[in-house]
């Protein structure tokens, strides 16, 4: 037998040929996060024509840090809607941390021991929630329904009388409201342009080694280029100095972007690129076939659950950041918007298919129909109808997707 | 003819007060497709649920390459190289043909997933099978069709080098077209040197790729004949127990 694979890997052809086959794939329903992307071009443009201060480089940076919280929760939440479940907990888990984490720092605890704290209960939260749905069987919408209902009563308890603390520590308060040197803005640039460079690099290397066939390079350079213009154009609106008083100088890219960017890039090599990922995503396609393939279907849910409470926690850090204080409300409605915006974005709630980059696309949506209606001095009641609108329209598209890919099974 | 790879004497199972097994014999030899046919009820599945480790039998003997071995748990199987393909087949049809046909078995490079040897390896396994239906092995299990998705099945069992693969009515749900490309292809696994037993309700697919044909009815082990030296009437004699081998003797 020769040492050539004669079967196709989807890899072959020229770069025109890759462009056509991908354009077959959005016809037959793996659109991904293709939608969420045009309504995202569209909102902009529609915007930036209606509003003068839309594409202001103040607003441009709000955007940004108004949109961080959303896509952690979001983050948070595609981990358990990619196994077909769901966490309505999410966001009072970070609450009660949040208000662990502020009550213990105000009672005398080092604050980076009342955040470990915070994230140790983030931890049982989520191995609770995935016992009682992977071990005894109770729907997560119901046990995390419980969990929804119970914890602002918690955080109550821990607030006291007054039901709100603020936050004094200042490590936390620079999360959203300091910004990188300028250098550092194109250095993170430099940074993400180099490892999507270097694992494109490496992935060919790889197959050239297994005597695969490649795609052409210049797919990758195109990608890197994309990458180097829209980052390069982002990172060069945030450096301008968009501070509104004249003594004051804000410019730079906004801290909470690297950090977010950073936990988005661990859990999206973690999804992509590891055995827990692939096990994720057989789990939500098919539990029954994950079992028999030997994986640990229980273990895999619970671990869910755990990123889940984790990646919320984080988004409690951003949110307690940008208000400086906590609240026995804190979280609630959030959740919400979260599932929305991974829904938006092209995660499905079927299960088995999603992707952390699809929650931040969704989570921009959602945050830019906010930020542009309150800039247009819309009622705050349009915001939530239209965000109501476009979460029909994606769950509707991604229904109308899963019908027409399964409408191929029957075909040869 | 060689040695029989598997050999069942006197297997035993009940459930309860149900004896579902009353004492079966069976051989199964490298290379031939052993049919394994009954109605309902017969004790087909149960008898296949034995092999793979699913279930263990009451009581009897199972020799595997000549040496007594208890199978008690599917790991046992699987390490003797029994790989059963089911009716449901068991695919992600998220996940592609590659991820499929490694699913619980990913190779690792440097602690992540070393896809392209897998994908090399995936592809090598569907080539040995003479398989040239699907488009690219990164494609959708979701967009294959039923005879594919059985194709994918198979040849993951190829991947992991099974001695024995068990198919649990590999063509019940195909068109005319497709059950063919299958039957080609359970062919193909036999000379390769794999025992492949087959269970099937189709005496048409069963006397077309068959080598062996082994009949249950209720429990029993009614006969295994050669599929040269039997024909339809016999077999459904058999089935439907009009026939038994003691009168033929």
């Amino acid at each position: 037998m020769s040492d050539n694979i004669t079967i196709n890997t989807g890899h072959e052809g020229s770069a025109l040929d890759q462009i056509k086959a991908y354009g077959s794939r959005l016809k037959s329903g793996e659109m991904g996060a293709l939608p969420a992307i045009g309504a995202l071009i569209l909102l902009v443009a529609l915007f930036a024509s209606l509003s003068p201060y839309f594409l202001t480089p103040i607003n441009f940076a709000n955007l940004f840090t108004q949109a961080a919280t959303l896509m952690m929760v979001a983050s948070a939440l595609v981990f358990v809607l990619m196994l077909g479940e769901i966490d309505l907990s999410a966001g009072v888990t970070a609450g009660t941390g949040m208000a662990i984490f502020v009550k213990m720092h105000l009672d005398g605890t080092p604050w980076l021991l009342a955040l470990a704290l915070a994230f140790a209960f983030a931890l049982a939260v989520g191995w609770a929630l995935g016992y009682f749905v992977a071990k005894i069987g109770v729907p997560s919408f119901v046990i995390s329904l419980a969990f929804y209902l119970a914890f602002p009563g918690i955080m109550l308890l821990i607030l006291g009388d007054g039901g709100i603390l603020r936050l004094e520590v200042p490590e936390i308060k620079a999360i959203m409201n300091t910004n990188l040197p300028l250098w550092a803005g194109w250095l993170m640039l430099a940074i993400t342009l180099g490892l999507t460079l270097a694992m494109g690099l490496w992935d060919r290397s790889r197959r050239v080694r297994a005597n695969l066939p490649t795609r052409p390079l210049s797919l990758l350079y195109m990608k890197v280029a994309a990458i180097a213009v829209i980052g390069g154009a982002g990172i060069a609106i945030l450096n301008l100095p968009r501070s509104l008083i004249a003594t004051n100088r804000i410019e730079g890219v906004p801290t909470v972007i690297p950090i977010a960017l950073t936990i988005l890039f661990i859990g999206t090599f973690l999804l992509d690129r590891t055995k827990f990922g692939r096990y994720m995503y057989a789990v939500g396609g098919n539990p029954e076939a994950a079992r028999r393939a030997g994986i640990k279907v229980a273990k895999i849910r619970i671990t869910a659950f755990i990123i889940c409470s984790v990646l919320a926690m984080i988004s409690g850090i951003f949110n307690v950041s940008r208000i400086g204080n906590v609240e026995s409300s804190a979280g609630r409605a959030i959740v919400l918007s979260g599932v929305a915006a991974a829904v938006v974005g092209g995660v499905s709630l079927f299960g088995g298919r999603g992707r952390l980059v699809h929650a931040a696309i969704g989570a921009f949506v959602i945050a830019i129909i906010d930020n542009g209606l309150g800039l247009l001095g819309m009622p705050a009641g349009f915001a939530y109808i239209i965000t109501g609108l476009v979460l029909t329209v994606a769950a509707t598209a991604d229904a109308l997707a899963r019908k027409r890919s399964g409408g191929s099974l029957t075909r040869t | 003819m060689s040695n029989p790879l598997i050999e069942l004497s006197g297997v035993k199972k009940s459930f309860g007060p149900v004896e579902v097994l009353k004492g079966v014999d069976l051989k199964v030899y490298p290379g031939r497709v052993t049919a394994l046919v009954g109605d309902n009820g017969a004790g087909k599945s149960t008898l296949i649920k034995g092999l793979a480790g699913v279930q263990w039998y009451d009581e009897g003997s199972v020799k595997f390459e000549g040496q007594e071995v208890s199978l008690t748990t599917p790991r046992i199987s699987s390490a003797l190289g029994v790989e059963v393909v089911y009716q449901d087949l068991a695919l992600c049809e998220n996940l592609d043909i590659v991820q499929n046909m490694f699913l619980g078995r990913e190779e690792l490079y440097q602690y992540t997933l070393d896809e392209s040897a897998m994908e090399f390896a995936a592809a090598k396994a569907l080539q040995s099978l003479s398989v040239r239906t699907v488009k690219s092995v990164r494609q959708k299990v979701s967009s294959l069709s039923g005879g594919q998705r059985q194709t994918v099945a198979i040849a993951r069992s190829v991947l992991r080098d099974a001695k024995v693969v068990i198919l649990d009515e590999p063509t019940a749900a195909l068109g005319v077209a497709q059950t063919e490309q299958v039957l080609n292809l359970v062919r193909r696994l036999a000379d390769k040197g794999i025992a492949v037993i087959m269970i099937s309700h189709n005496l048409h697919d069963v006397f077309q790729v068959a080598d062996d044909i082994a009949v249950l009815y209720l429990g029993t082990m009614v006969a295994q004949l050669e599929t040269k030296k039997t024909n339809h009437n016999e077999i459904i004699g058999y089935i439907t127990g009009l026939k038994t081998q003691k009168e033929k003797a």
